[in-house]
């Protein structure tokens, strides 16, 4: 009996405790939302939008040049990452099944989508940013397309290995070419993963700050030349947050709750997106 | 492929093998583009080992390998070691560990066993959602209104608790201004814990379910199911989890930059501001100075990089072990 209820206790404290685990991440995440929501909305107003970064101790602006710089940077990076990490991930999934080049890629892939984003920041600025003379939103971009490439190319490979080999088989005796059966084939069946898979390379590289420190940098004034440094949100948070001001760090808020939005918005609907072709 | 398709065969062998080497230099131009993207991804590799080395390479000329364990980083004085930075990246990262390996822990396994299954698929989304958050609102969040509330409500307790006590009671002295070593570790934490729950879940979800209800039909509590049967079996992968969360955790920058103080001296105190290898880049690398200052802030990246490297190279190892590889 004294052994019996011993276990039993065991049990419960063990289950105990795995439940204040999830209490504590879920408490973790709604505690760092609501903070967000309570100080990002207070910081939103029309200005906020419509006006650029203020000077230091000035009150008053918006973060209007930020808001279009990491808009521009992120449509760059996206338009850059999609078509090299989809035609990678076909490579991978279509010809390099067993090939040790495939291997060592999927290998570098891998550790790529860990890797430290600030050290990608260091190799773009010792190689765009030093050669080209400055820092630019172009350099931005590539630093983003570098981390965004490997998620792109995993999540293809991925769902394309999802695809039954009956599926090529039908098409290739049908006479097609393997390029027309990778593209017009095995890609249009998995298009809602592939989607999914850039969305989420968007959403990651949304927040990432590290990789702009050293290549877009930061512009205090409304510009959209790519070939200058770009204002944008990400290095706008980090700057105003650790200023002295009040003006600055409330604006930071504001920042980071847009940044929040964008990411948990793609993130859920990414989700969703996937969700609905899963049942179909 | 409409082509293939609308080809007469009346026509003759001509256009057939006309047909057919127009294919086969469509296969061959595919196949070497996609290769070629491919490379692309292998290339960033090898070209980030290579630039740092390069740009770094002053540094190593004039300090050499004692650069790993000297303990000065001093701008006025042109001095470089790179202990400082390594000592708060470690530390940091050990504390985030010790926090978030049984957090994590505790999560997967209330996902997988004890929780209700219409709860699961959205608490699981839940803690997914954790890890999207940027490291900079961590960060952002940790300075503003974690560090305050640690240093009033837990560092005067944890002194007064531990600080008498041998050894470790030196870990908590020293003012409690909420910034610093410790308050880094704890932000780092949560940070970790959505990548290591997901793979502890992912992993303990391939325990076949004959074995698990062979032990509960002997009479197993969950708990013994957990402990005799799930973690031997996914022991692997577990581990695999943990190091993905460590090679997270080394390299993170904006959420330590904020919160760890910024003090390039080793204290011994975990109370007391220090920097990590990435907050010390993200600091100092957009004022630094041409010539060694420069360069030893790429041996630094350098550094963290080839840490990392190694690290998720062995967590990825386990992990696919963990998760029984297909393929490579």
């Amino acid at each position: 009996m004294d052994l019996y209820r011993r276990r039993i206790l065991i049990n419960q404290a063990g289950i105990g405790l795995s439940m204040v685990a999830m209490s504590f991440g879920l408490f973790a995440l709604l505690w760092i939302l609501w903070t967000l929501f309570s100080k990002g909305f207070a910081a939103f107003s029309w200005e906020f939008f419509t006006q650029d970064t203020p000077a230091p101790g000035t009150e008053g602006g918006g973060l209007r040049n930020a808001i279009i710089g990491s808009g521009l940077i992120l449509f760059f990076t996206t338009v850059i990452s999609t078509p090299i990490g989809i035609l990678a991930g076909i490579y991978l999934a279509e010809f390099g099944r067993v090939s040790k080049f495939a291997s060592a890629t999927r290998f570098v892939t891998d550790i790529m989508l860990s890797a430290p984003s600030i050290v990608i920041g260091l190799f773009v600025y010792a190689l765009f940013v030093v050669t080209t003379g400055g820092f630019s939103g172009w350099a931005g971009t590539v630093a983003l397309s570098l981390i965004a490439i490997p998620v792109v190319v995993r999540t293809t490979e991925n769902m394309l290995k999802l695809v039954p080999t009956s599926l090529r088989e039908a098409a290739f005796a049908v006479g097609a070419p393997r390029w027309a059966v990778s593209l017009k084939v095995t890609l249009r069946a998995v298009k809602a993963g592939v989607v999914t898979g850039v969305l989420l390379a968007i959403a990651r590289v949304t927040g990432e700050t590290a990789p702009l420190l050293f290549t877009a940098l930061s512009n205090q004034f409304y510009s959209t030349d790519m070939s200058q440094p770009m204002g944008n949100l990400p290095v706008v948070i980090f700057q105003f947050g650790l200023s002295p001001y009040d003006n600055w760090v409330n604006l930071a808020w504001g920042g980071s709750l847009l940044i929040a939005l964008l990411v948990l918005g793609i993130n859920i609907g990414a989700r969703i997106l996937f969700r609905q072709k899963d049942k179909r | 492929m409409t082509d293939a398709v609308n080809a007469v065969p009346l026509l003759g062998e001509d256009i057939h093998a006309a047909q057919i080497r127009k294919f086969r230099f469509q296969d061959m131009l595919f196949h070497r583009v996609t290769l070629l993207f491919a490379f692309l991804v292998l290339a960033a590799l090898i070209g980030i080992l290579v630039s740092l080395g390069m740009e770094a390479s002053p540094s190593f000329k004039e300090f050499g390998f004692s650069f790993l364990w000297t303990n000065v980083w001093s701008v006025p004085d042109d001095q470089y070691g790179a202990l400082i930075a390594i000592y708060g990246t470690l530390v940091t990262s050990a504390i985030a560990l010790l926090i978030a390996v049984p957090v994590s822990f505790g999560i997967a396994l209330f996902l997988t066993e004890s929780c209700p299954v219409w709860l699961r698929r959205p608490l699981g989304t839940a803690i997914e959602l954790l890890a999207g958050v940027p490291s900079i609102i961590y960060g952002i969040w940790g300075l503003f209104i974690f560090a305050p509330l640690f240093a009033e409500y837990v560092q005067p307790y944890l002194q007064t608790a531990l600080g008498d006590v041998p050894v470790i009671g030196g870990w908590f002295t020293g003012p409690p201004i909420g910034i610093g070593i410790l308050t880094a570790g704890i932000v780092l934490s949560l940070m970790v814990i959505p990548f290591i729950a997901s793979v502890m879940r992912d992993v303990f979800e391939t325990v076949p379910d004959v074995l698990k209800e062979s032990a509960y039909g002997v009479g197993c509590t969950t708990w013994e199911v957990v402990r005799n049967i799930v973690l031997p079996y996914t022991k692997v992968g577990v581990i695999g989890g943990i190091m993905l969360g460590l090679g997270r955790a080394l390299g993170e920058t904006m959420a330590v930059t904020f919160v760890i103080g910024n003090a390039n001296r080793i204290t011994g105190s975990l109370f007391a501001p220090g920097n990590s290898i990435a907050s010390t880049l993200a600091n100092e690398f957009g004022e630094a100075d041409p010539g060694l200052h420069i360069a030893s802030l790429f041996a630094l990246g350098l550094v963290l990089f080839i840490i990392t490297f190694i690290v998720l190279a062995i967590s990825r190892w386990l992990i696919r072990r963990g998760l029984g590889a297909e393929g490579v």
